[in-house]
């Protein structure tokens, strides 16, 4: 079973996330399940959110402890060393950062991939939501599920949002993705 | 990536917990909906709202101005005849009390969803039992669900005992870790569903009726105030038989299998040495816990109310250490089920019975606790009551 883990902040999209995650890898025939962990419900807030993805049934309902993929969605969390609890030198680190990253701490892998999903996000949307951004780098560097799932997971999630908003979204997940 | 297409095969979907139990009470078909947004009910009455919005709904919305309000819609709509439908979490919960005691005094089959939460102060938005427990005494029937399949499944059997039994109906699903989650599910399709649970059967003389005119929750003197409590409790006996064969029903016609029987689903070691009691989510962490043991079984109750005390005693059999973990706590007694229980075993002399007080107010119940737990059982256990954290 893979579990990941994504920290992020009140307003970024953390919540969604996970459950693109798990939408896409579903669509890929796996098993997947995602849930919140809300702290205070206020933007800013450090949030925490999970996925998922095995080929049986998931029945566990405890929170993830030891991720496999790790994604960090504001690189200024990782401030605090709370953040890599239960990460070892087999997890996969995703982090929304420019390539010349240095961590303020030190990670425990050597498995560290760097997203510029701000970057990307600002180009394509104008602003900082970077969500589904590095979902196109986590499809890359987890290979857990595929771009294609992911584009899907995006159409169906987004639904209600308008053909515009999932077309940039889509378009920012390609440039993640193939970066 | 290998990929399995078998979760597709049997008609799932991949949906958070709310939409799951909005599509399937959709499908059922109430006449009427009223609710007032709590979180985190919130979810599934948004979507209960967008599906009326979109015109895929048949019933009234009615919008409350509170959560006394909304119990008193669906009550004064049922009365009249109505199917009905409301959802509700922790505070909403304790402000309809008053109504839900009308509810059932007045034999309505109101079926609700309570997206259960701690209750303040201090507040907390986030999961435990003490909501359902705090109105385990105002004759509704109280169902528990593991996930998002169970949940979607005990709303059907909500309704059909409900409306067989004269009697309100209360689903638990664990706020956030039910409501707020994504799994794959299957929605039983309203034609199916029909099958199972066709319109409410309305009989002379328990509806408001200008055609047959009836006084509902009128004034009654002491003598026959007592008879009409009596007559719930017999009928709460007389539905524990009627979920069991109702639930056999369901999965006939749903085509689904487990070792549950409606009223509790026992799993894990065939002679167990241990046997760890819960309600709701809990099930699955310690179902993935218990693969590691070989003499520790799991007996999940399904439905608490009406409490199914024959059936505990029949699953315990001979096991004499029972970990009853639960998610509320009476201070200055004990934990609701674990007291229910208690008394359902009395008698049974040599057993050990411990209760685990875990998950208050969110608090996540790992399966490394569930470990320690098992581990402590083994050993000697004090019987006093313990917080796990």
């Amino acid at each position: 079973m893979e579990q990941i883990r994504i920290h992020g902040r009140g307003g970024q999209g953390v919540v969604t996330a996970a459950e693109l995650i798990a939408i896409a890898a579903f669509k890929s025939g796996k098993y997947a399940q995602a849930f919140p962990n809300f702290g205070v419900e206020r933007s800013g807030a450090p949030i925490q959110s999970y996925a998922r993805i095995a080929d049986e049934q998931i029945i566990t309902r405890e929170q993830v402890h030891n991720p496999n993929i790790l994604i960090i969605q504001d690189a200024s969390l990782l401030e605090n060393s709370d953040i890599l609890k239960g990460t070892d030198k087999n997890t996969l680190f995703i982090i929304n950062a420019p390539d010349n990253y240095q961590a303020p701490i030190k990670l425990p892998s050597k498995k560290v991939f760097c997203s510029p999903a701000t970057e990307i996000a600002l180009k394509i949307f104008g602003k900082n939501i970077v969500n589904t951004v590095i979902l196109g780098s986590f499809a890359k560097h987890s290979g857990l599920i595929t771009l294609e799932s992911l584009k899907y997971a995006v159409a169906e999630k987004f639904a209600d949002k308008g053909k515009t908003i999932i077309k940039k979204n889509i378009q920012a997940i390609e440039v993640a993705f193939n970066d | 990536m290998k990929a399995k297409n078998k979760n597709q095969h049997q008609g799932q979907e991949i949906l958070e917990g709310s939409r799951a139990i909005a599509l399937t009470v959709n499908n059922i078909g109430p006449e009427v909906v009223s609710a007032y947004p709590i979180t985190p009910q919130t979810h599934i009455v948004e979507d209960l709202a967008k599906f009326k919005a979109n015109g895929q709904a048949n019933f009234e919305y009615v919008r409350a101005e509170s959560e006394f309000a909304a119990a008193s819609i669906v009550l004064g709509a049922s009365a009249a005849g109505a199917r009905v439908y409301s959802a509700t979490s922790s505070q909403g919960l304790l402000l309809m009390a008053e109504v839900l005691y009308n509810i059932s005094g007045m034999r309505l089959p109101i079926v609700m969803t309570c997206a259960n939460r701690a209750i303040s102060s201090p507040i907390n938005i986030w999961n435990d039992h003490s909501d359902a427990m705090a109105v385990a005494g105002s004759g509704w029937l109280q169902f528990f669900a593991e996930n998002h399949q169970e949940a979607v499944y005990q709303h059907l059997l909500a309704y059909k005992v409900a409306e067989k039994m004269n009697l309100p109906a209360l689903v638990n699903v664990d706020g956030f870790i039910l409501t707020h989650s994504y799994e794959p599910v299957a929605i039983p399709n309203k034609s199916l569903i029909k099958k199972y649970l066709p319109a409410r059967k309305l009989e002379a003389g328990t509806f408001l009726d200008t055609n047959n005119p009836v006084t509902m929750g009128g004034f009654f003197s002491p003598n026959d105030y007592l008879d009409t409590r009596k007559d719930i409790c017999q009928d709460f006996d007389t539905s524990l038989a009627i979920i069991k064969k109702e639930y056999l029903n369901l999965k006939k016609i749903f085509k689904f299998k487990n070792n549950g029987n409606g009223l509790v689903e026992y799993s894990g070691a065939k002679k167990p040495k241990i046997i760890l009691i819960c309600m709701g989510s809990l099930a699955g962490t310690i179902k993935e816990t218990l693969k590691k043991y070989a003499d520790v079984g799991l007996l999940k109750i399904t439905t608490f109310r009406p409490f199914p005390a024959e059936e505990i005693k029949k699953a315990i059999d001979h096991c004499v250490n029972i970990a009853v973990i639960e998610k509320a706590i009476n201070p200055g007694s004990g934990g609701p089920l674990y007291l229910e229980t208690k008394a359902a075993i009395f008698g049974h002399e040599k057993i050990n019975i411990q209760n685990y007080i875990a998950g208050l107010g969110g608090h996540d119940i790992s399966e490394k606790m569930i470990a320690k737990i098992i581990k402590e059982m083994r050993g000697r256990t004090t019987n006093k009551i313990k917080f796990v954290n």
